[in-house]
């Protein structure tokens, strides 16, 4: 059965400078499908994390429009910007753990903010902290788990709340390469459920670990796009599963 | 690898839930509680000890000058100003009587020379020589209403040949200047109050941008995840209601173990004024507000403050 084939977010002409600066980002223009699996991807100051910022609405674009499940999130009044916020889960590069609350409060925060009730959430923050590999590590707080760990915690409290689509900034830039990779399976096992994901890397290596992934890549603010597959991608359908369906063991665990 | 866990049900709470379901609990602990360790209880503990003593001054000025009004407002004094003793006494006792016909007077009383004497005692001390120095005959006089010109002219009139030289002045009129005193006081008091107030506000709203600035990246956080601005506000106003309620709490009872001693020391003085400004129970229960008043203000203020920040992000 298919689902999910509008889009998930559009970029049209989108244009953003700081201040009177000249534009970070310049007429970027693209569709990101549900279920698809975009690398961003370009040199030091292209602009990555300035188009991570408009995704994840930590930022109004100078110029242009952007539409998030089919609203226009650029005219929409502030007040119901967190409803759309709630529908993403973004890894920060530098994790941004809160750091005085445990691994669990940390994983916690996004069902707490979203209303779910703390009977209800307890099983599901131990089985995600289970997922990365951290159902040991509850009670830790961040300033005692290592780099990958606390990258996984921050991972975890990104998909805890299923979201629609998943940004991550760099996730793999503090981690060995073996635990990069360990890292990209989770996107994919999350990917493989219908959740757009963008993962904004350096690491060339990378790309190709995900055989249907495309590549989004910025340089100097301009979102070079020759073949028009970012603007204009191919009709894609996603296939509904069952979220409890075994859909394979291919990354190994934690 | 494995798949995700499966999706937590949400509540239904929609942008309005969230921490309220946890009723503030979980979500105060976002904000790491510094509690009696900060400034900001003991600041709010000064300020409410300091209006609560400001009110309490008010509030007993206002009692004093309302009872010292209510008693003087009917009064009148009648003095028989005359040097010689026998005609002085002759025209005290026709002015008495003429008095005690007229329509507009309630009650007259002549002052007993043995009270005169200790009246004027500290002045003049014990056993004076009247003859040396004449001392007039004085008549305390009670209006059915306040005293009016009108009524004093009147009298004048009517005593102007039995008793020429008797003089009529109406209480409140001698006590004009210390009303008038007592009304500056009251409005300082007031003024007093008001200011303590906005320096709490100011306060308070120092605190909560200097917790906004310890707190962004968590505040960042929450905001990104989808919290309203509601929701992040709730936070610091727990956080700082618990420290007004506390500092609040405290400085009533210090404002109130100092208002006791004034009050006590002001008892000792004996005097008839001082003793109209006590304070009533409402007073007490007005006193006992404050901290409460205190403790919205401050949450308010946190509140303004914390969305007035957040409104800057987007």
């Amino acid at each position: 059965m298919s689902k999910r084939v509008g889009e998930t977010i559009t970029f049209d002409n989108v244009g953003l400078r700081y201040g009177t600066d000249r534009e970070v980002l310049s007429d970027v223009s693209f569709t990101l499908y549900p279920g698809s699996f975009y690398f961003l991807t370009g040199a030091s100051g292209a602009g990555k994390t300035s188009l991570l910022k408009l995704l994840y609405l930590a930022q109004r674009p100078s110029r242009g429009v952007i539409s998030m499940f089919g609203t226009d999130v650029i005219t929409l009044p502030r007040s119901r910007l967190p409803a759309f916020r709630r529908r993403l889960g973004v890894v920060f590069q530098d994790f941004r753990l809160i750091p005085h609350l445990s691994a669990f409060d940390n994983v916690a925060l996004p069902l707490r903010v979203s209303g779910v009730r703390e009977a209800d959430l307890r099983k599901h923050v131990t089985d995600m902290l289970e997922w990365v590999g951290l159902a040991h590590r509850t009670d830790a707080r961040p300033a005692t788990l290592s780099g990958g760990e606390q990258q996984r915690v921050a991972i975890a409290r990104a998909v805890i709340g299923r979201p629609d689509m998943l940004v991550a900034d760099e996730p793999t830039g503090n981690v060995d390469p073996e635990m990069a990779l360990k890292l990209l399976r989770l996107f994919e096992a999350l990917n493989r459920l219908g959740t757009t994901v963008v993962v904004a890397t350096h690491d060339v290596h990378l790309l190709k670990k995900v055989p249907d992934s495309l590549i989004m890549r910025l340089d100097k603010g301009r979102l070079s796009d020759p073949t028009g597959a970012l603007r204009y991608p191919p009709q894609r359908q996603v296939t509904d599963r069952d979220d409890n369906a075994q859909l394979g063991q291919d990354g190994g665990e934690f | 690898m494995k798949n995700p866990p499966s999706r937590p049900k949400f509540g239904g709470a929609g942008l309005s839930g969230g921490f309220s379901l946890m009723r503030g609990d979980r979500a105060a602990q976002l904000v790491p509680q510094a509690r009696l360790a900060g400034p900001m209880p003991w600041v709010i503990a000064i300020m409410v000890a300091l209006t609560v003593i400001a009110a309490a001054g008010g509030l007993a000025l206002n009692n004093l000058a309302q009872n010292a009004r209510s008693e003087l407002s009917g009064g009148a004094t009648v003095q028989i100003v005359e040097a010689l003793p026998q005609e002085r006494d002759r025209q005290a006792r026709a002015a008495l009587a003429l008095l005690a016909e007229h329509p507009a007077v309630a009650s007259v009383r002549r002052v007993p020379d043995a009270e005169l004497e200790r009246l004027l005692e500290p002045w003049l001390g014990v056993g004076a020589d009247k003859e040396a120095v004449p001392i007039p005959a004085l008549i305390d006089l009670q209006m059915r209403t306040e005293a009016t010109e009108a009524q004093l002219d009147s009298m004048r009139r009517l005593l102007a040949d039995q008793a020429p030289a008797a003089r009529i002045d109406a209480q409140s009129a001698w006590l004009g200047p210390v009303f008038s005193a007592i009304s500056s006081l009251q409005w300082l008091a007031l003024a007093l109050v008001i200011l303590l107030g906005l320096t709490s506000a100011a306060a308070v709203w120092l605190a909560a941008r200097s917790a906004l600035g310890t707190n962004r990246n968590t505040i960042e956080v929450v905001h990104l995840l989808g919290g309203t601005d509601s929701q992040i506000a709730q936070i610091f106003q727990r956080s700082v209601g618990f420290d007004a309620t506390l500092g609040g709490t405290v400085g009533l009872a210090l404002g109130l173990v100092a208002v006791l001693v004034l009050g006590q020391q002001f008892v000792g003085l004996d005097s008839g004024m001082v003793a109209g400004g006590g304070l009533t129970w409402i007073n007490w229960l007005m006193l006992a507000v404050i901290p409460i008043a205190g403790v919205i203000i401050a949450m308010l203020t946190a509140r303004l403050t914390v969305t007035g920040a957040l409104r800057r992000m987007l």
